[in-house]
């Protein structure tokens, strides 16, 4: 099918496109990477989008370390995440979810600002940014803020983004000494969306747990994080089965997708053991 | 004349070899000719107004608001198609019993799928005509659907053709020897129910259609995506009361076919008769959504087999109950009953046995008819037959390759007649396993399987030997009334510089007919490959035939062009004997040249011979002929279907705790008679056992109960990508078919044909130390583990 | 619509190395303006909703998805089609390989194959099969069974690597 937009405008900074949106009446939609929006616009889900395409405004772009935290750019390409030193150093997390998500020419536009604002529930990126216990930085017409990414995350395709904000930015901590990330997810295909899959960080607090694919959004498995804690492998496999209510979809029914989930975890455990050997 | 094939060093020996495709330099340049590539003056684009309700009465079309969108010309009713174009009725009289309504191009009353279309849309782009679509408004009345295949014929089930009578199409059963006594005395019964999932083809370029039709001269031309250009050329002149001779299909570049563009279709009907009606170009061109909602179906089959063995493994009986529902329609002009049919034909095909029982039930659906796709039938007899075969082996414990040994007829028993009665003119099964056997190791990858099943890797080796039907006679459709041609014709001609055209009836859809035409001919005649320049796919120019479907292409396609070609040859020959004084017997053409049979002195090259026919005749003897131009047509008598066979192998690892399931290898050994053009013969095979284990691991299209398609996008209908297919090793055994100079026989839908079945079995190796088995296609993972107990609901 | 909201955009770039000026609707994909606009033929729209990979074309030296780009945002691109990039000659050899090993048939996913392909081979080195059929995982071939690409991408990548050390 052909697209049917409303109209068109790029953005020459930030500014400029908060003034669009503001101007949209409501029919503003953000262009960034577009690999999920112009798909989407192509099936007609969506029609007669005032498209404000901010993918030139290089401020956006990049990584860097600034006020002891990793702050990456919002339309920074999923191809350049994958290989940034920076972000191999601090997040080696979203460097393993790079290898996860399409094929190369999707990465090669796809933005993770892109990623995170679409909030696909079986996407990658946001279950990574929510194991890494990031923040999610917004700008809009009365100025900016950050949302936790525990906050940020709220239904199928939808966050805490308000009308006429704008996502710039991901900081995430710095890496300590000895964190460890896996991610460890099951596709029928390669670079399709997961069956189910799991972003577990290890640090000298604990241990933090994400499940993408299993529900509305991503979840902080936080009872399975308690048990991990105690070191209760097993209690923790069980406790992750429970607070996860996945959708039956045909690919898969929710209950294939809770057992997956707990199979996932005792591997990716015996991976942060096999690092550690 | 004939073909001393047996020696490779005989001239102009290009049978047999590997030669490169004439057409695909330009395909690898961004140069090919695709329908949606050709824009005409004054093109207008189609688009349908579909169904988005599984059955539903009719009412209103409210089309105002639509007409408002700029660029659009026109918006059609069913009725108003109607007005120009007949229905039509897809039953074949051999097929007895098989019914079905008449079907419009456009919904005229009544909708009967999701995707049927209703009205149509003309606008002067393809965006301005979507628009549009979404705005005309169509008053609906739900009816209830028919959705599930094994309650369809229960009395609580409505009737969705009322006029029909039931909801039962087809219903074939047949039966030799004494079945019952058989089973009641055997040794070992084992009994199963298997699954094929409806599937579709997802040809990578969809469907499409430019037709135009020019008042003035009276002339109809469609560029059409189609494997049968002249079927086409009859339905559109039949169903829009046109002068056969006045409408040309040209068909160019196609974009894959499979089977999917064999068959009529309403919206490219449709589209035909509305550029009757505005006298003006129009396209259609399906996008991917409608793909899925509106190309045909296939292969949705529940299946209830049950084998009877005795103590040595020999089978005793087999007794099949196949299920199928078709949709809303039968297929025209094929009908949707020959795959049903095809399983009735094909189950139990390798094996040696007396006593068969087999019946197909074919039911009407409110679903996206199905109809005939790559290997029609095969993979489901395949599997059903293959799988009772491994199931009896265990339960006997004898190994898989032993069993089919102990039963798969005898090479030296040809020909023979099947308990289907089907008739084999010449098979190897013994031959093509002993040739498996040695390319896959079949021991020591049984020794690497017990080894790696100690450290609790469990991998599966599966066989599947199979029949392929290819070849057909009028027995598979002309009997049964349709305009299908079996037969296929080729004219060669000769041009003043020496070079060859060849035009031929098959079409070349990428599987490389061009290049096989070019090889025969050059062959034939005497000059290489690169001489001869083929031409096929218009109804204008080529000789009348059938096109491509049920692997026919090389076989009797091939056959005409060898036979005109010989007969060029002669004729050549002829006119170079008058002008060097000899006897046309002492001379040959090799390379280009005429020259002494005998001792390959050159005599004269051909374009000088053309120089003269054509235009120094004068120097010639009035009344030599001097026909450089020569047609000959082909067509199978002493059997119905030249049989192919052949045996797969997959060796593959199931991680038990995710269900996943990866392809370590896949093995085909295959006899299709005579190979003319090795690679393209091994492509083919390959691509074929992709789309089979397409089948076996990914492919199912979803429907809700109330007719709903679930997934129709390939982000949601999962076919085999290049990550996840494995190496494929093919071999051959070749049996010539005696009916024919050239020997061929088909080589298309072999890999379909054997993959899921050797994948299942390999699946059900793996699975079977834990007492799991599967037989529901796709084997997805969560259908593992289910096998296996392990999802708690 | 404000000001700055335009249904129609105008563009400027080069396509094949020519400069192109255009004016387009905003929802147009880079594909469908290549195809339409253009008459550049060879990239396909296969599905339209970025799977099917057959749009596949380079633009800013990157393979993309040209369904999953719209024209308007190719102002001031560098795009290349599988036309220009053959009267480049930058892939012929792997043209002539895939013509060789018969890694097509109907033709129909070559443009965006040879796409995706090029910028794998363009990072260099002799990548192993598994990686071949990683990187080309997101173009779909329902005739070949992907064997006879990934055998002519290893054989190219083979004799460019070969070429280099000679």
């Amino acid at each position: 099918m052909k697209a049917l937009a409303g109209g068109y405008a790029r953005a020459k900074d930030v500014a400029h496109a908060l003034d669009l949106l503001a101007a949209a009446d409501g029919m503003g939609r953000v262009l960034a990477g577009g690999q999920s929006l112009i798909a989407a616009m192509n099936m007609r889900l969506s029609t007669g989008d005032m498209l404000v395409d901010i993918s030139r405004i290089e401020a956006l772009r990049g990584v860097t370390v600034e006020g002891g935290t990793l702050r990456i750019g919002a339309l920074t390409r999923h191809v350049d995440i994958g290989t940034d030193p920076l972000v191999a150093e601090h997040a080696p997390l979203l460097v393993q979810a790079v290898h996860h998500i399409a094929h190369a020419a999707i990465r090669n536009r796809g933005t993770i600002g892109g990623s995170l604002a679409h909030a696909d529930p079986a996407a990658e990126f946001p279950a990574c940014v929510l194991a890494l216990g990031g923040t999610i930085h917004l700008q809009g017409p009365d100025g900016m803020r950050a949302v936790a990414a525990e906050d940020f995350f709220v239904d199928v395709f939808e966050t805490a983004i308000a009308e006429g904000e704008i996502l710039t930015a991901i900081t995430l901590p710095l890496i300590e000494p000895g964190e460890r990330h896996v991610l460890i997810e099951t596709a029928r295909r390669s670079g399709d969306y997961a069956l189910a899959g799991l972003c577990l960080v290890k640090r000298a607090a604990g241990h933090r747990l994400s499940a993408f694919s299993v529900g509305p959004r991503p979840i902080l498995a936080v009872a399975a994080m308690e048990r991990l804690d105690a070191g209760d492998a097993a209690g923790a496999v069980q406790a992750l089965r429970n607070e996860i209510d996945p959708p039956s979809d045909t690919q898969a029914s929710a209950a294939y997708r809770r057992h997956l989930a707990g199979v996932l975890l005792t591997r990716a455990l015996q991976d942060l053991t096999g690092e550690t050997a | 004349m004939t073909i001393s094939f047996g020696n490779p060093d005989r001239p102009n020996s290009y049978i047999g070899k590997t030669v490169p495709r004439p057409n695909a330099p330009r395909l690898v340049q961004g140069r090919g000719k695709y329908v949606d590539d050709i824009v005409l003056p004054r093109m207008a684009h189609v688009v349908f107004v579909r169904s988005p309700h599984a059955h539903a009465r009719i009412g209103a079309i409210e089309t105002a608001e639509a007409q408002g969108v700029k660029g659009v010309l026109r918006i059609f009713t069913g009725a108003e198609i109607a007005e120009v174009c007949t229905p039509w009725v897809a039953v074949l009289a051999h097929l007895k019993g098989l019914k079905s309504p008449p079907q419009h191009a456009l919904a005229v009353d009544r909708t009967c799928w999701v995707g049927e279309p209703v009205a149509a849309v003309v606008a002067t782009s393809r965006a301005a005509a979507e628009e549009a679509a979404a705005l005309v408004d169509v008053d609906y009345t739900p009816l209830p659907a028919v959705t599930d295949m094994m309650t369809a014929l229960d009395a609580a089930t409505p009737v969705l053709h009322p006029d029909m009578g039931d909801n039962l199409a087809f219903r074939r059963l047949h039966e030799e020897g004494d079945v019952d006594a058989a089973f009641a005395s055997a040794h070992k019964v084992v009994e199963a129910r298997f699954k094929t999932a409806r599937h579709t083809g997802v040809t990578l370029e969809p469907r499409s259609i430019l037709v135009d039709w020019n008042p003035a001269e009276g002339q109809m031309t469609a560029w059409h995506a189609t494997q049968a250009p002249h079927m086409m050329q009859t339905v559109f002149a039949k169903h829009l009361d046109l002068p056969e001779g006045r409408v040309r299909v040209i068909c160019d570049d196609v974009g894959g076919s499979y089977g999917i563009k064999v068959h009529v279709y309403p919206d490219e009907v449709a589209t035909a008769a509305i550029a009757r009606i505005m006298a003006r170009p129009v396209k259609f061109v399906a996008d991917r959504l409608e793909s899925f909602t509106t190309d045909i179906h296939a292969r949705d089959h529940e299946i209830g087999g049950r084998i009877a063995v005795d103590a040595d493994g020999k089978i005793l009986a087999m007794d099949i109950d196949d299920w199928t529902a078709i949709g809303a329609y039968s297929v025209y002009p094929r009908t949707s009953a020959i795959e049903g049919n095809q399983v009735v034909n094909l189950c139990g095909g390798p094996y040696d046995f007396a006593h068969y029982r087999a019946q197909t039930s074919v039911v009407f659906q409110n679903k996206t008819p199905t109809c005939q796709y790559r290997a029609v039938g095969h993979p489901i007899a395949v599997a059903v037959t293959e799988g009772l075969v491994d199931m009896a082996a265990a339960a006997i414990g004898m190994d898989p390759v032993e069993i089919r040994r102990r039963n798969m007829y005898a090479d030296d028993a040809y020909p023979v007649t099947s308990p289907a009665k089907m008739r084999f003119e010449g098979l190897s099964h013994h031959a093509s396993m002993d040739k498996l056997m040695a390319l896959m190791d079949y021991e020591g990858l049984r020794a690497e399987q017990a080894a790696l099943r100690e450290k609790g890797i469990h991998r599966g080796i599966g066989i599947a030997s199979f029949i392929e039907l290819t070849n057909p006679s009028p027995f598979m459709y002309g009997i049964g009334g349709a305009r299908i041609s079996a037969q296929d014709g080729c004219t060669v001609r000769m041009d003043p510089d020496g070079s060859i055209v060849a035009l031929s009836g098959v079409t070349e859809q990428g599987q490389g007919t061009e290049a096989m035409l070019a090889q025969i001919v050059a062959e034939g005649v005497g000059v290489p490959p690169a001489r001869v320049r083929v031409i096929t796919g218009d109804t204008q120019v080529t000789p009348y035939g059938g096109g491509t479907w049920a692997s026919r292409g090389a076989g009797i396609g091939g056959e005409a062009a060898l036979q005109s070609a010989l007969a060029l040859k002669a004729s050549i020959l002829e006119v170079a004997g008058a002008m060097l004084q000899a006897p046309s017997e002492a001379l040959d053409i090799r390379d280009g040249q005429v020259v002494d049979t005998a001792t390959g002195e050159a005599r004269m090259p051909l374009e000088e011979l053309g120089r003269i026919v054509y235009f120094r005749g004068d120097t010639l003897p009035k009344g030599l002929p001097r026909e450089l131009v020569q047609t000959r047509h082909f067509i199978t008598s002493d059997y119905p279907f030249a049989f192919t066979n052949g045996v797969q192998a997959s060796y593959l690892e199931v991680d038990t705790d995710t269900g996943e399931v990866k392809l370590l290898k896949h093995w085909c050994v295959e006899d299709c008679g005579r190979i003319i053009n090795p690679q393209l013969v091994d492509e083919q095979i390959r691509g074929g056992i992709v789309q089979g284990l397409g089948g076996a691991l990914y492919e199912e299209i979803h429907y809700d109960a109330d007719g709903q398609l679930l997934n129709g996008s390939m982000a949601d209908y999962l076919v085999p990508m290049a990550a996840e297919m494995p190496d494929m090793i093919v071999g051959h055994v070749e049996t010539p078919t005696m009916e024919s100079a050239l020997g061929a026989k088909g080589a298309g839908e072999a890999g379909t044909a054997g993959a899921p079945a050797a994948v299942m079995n390999a699946i059900n190796d793996a699975l079977r130390p834990m007492g799991a088995q599967v037989t529901a296609m796709p084997f997805t993972p969560e259908r593992i583990l289910r096998a296996m107990g392990q999802i708690e609901d | 619509m404000t000001e700055a909201f335009r249904d129609r955009i105008d563009i400027a770039l080069t396509v094949n190395g020519e400069p192109v000026e255009a004016r387009v609707p905003a929802g147009r994909h880079l594909v469908d303006f290549l195809r339409l606009d253009l008459g550049l033929t060879g990239a396909h729209a296969g599905c339209e909703h970025g799977v099917c990979g057959a749009c596949t074309i380079q633009v800013d030296g990157q393979a993309v998805r040209g369904c999953l780009m719209l024209a308007a945002q190719a102002d001031g691109a560098e795009v290349w089609t599988l036309e220009g990039l053959t009267e480049q000659g930058v892939i012929r050899d792997l043209q002539d390989a895939f013509v060789a090993r018969n890694a097509l048939q109907c033709g129909y996913c070559t443009p965006g194959m040879l796409a995706s392909i090029k910028e794998l081979l363009d990072m260099g080195g002799v990548p192993d099969r598994a990686t071949i059929r990683e990187h080309l995982s997101g173009n779909y071939c329902r005739c070949t069974g992907y064997e006879a690409i990934i055998d002519a991408v290893e054989t190219v990548a083979q004799a460019r690597a070969g070429r280099i050390t000679a």
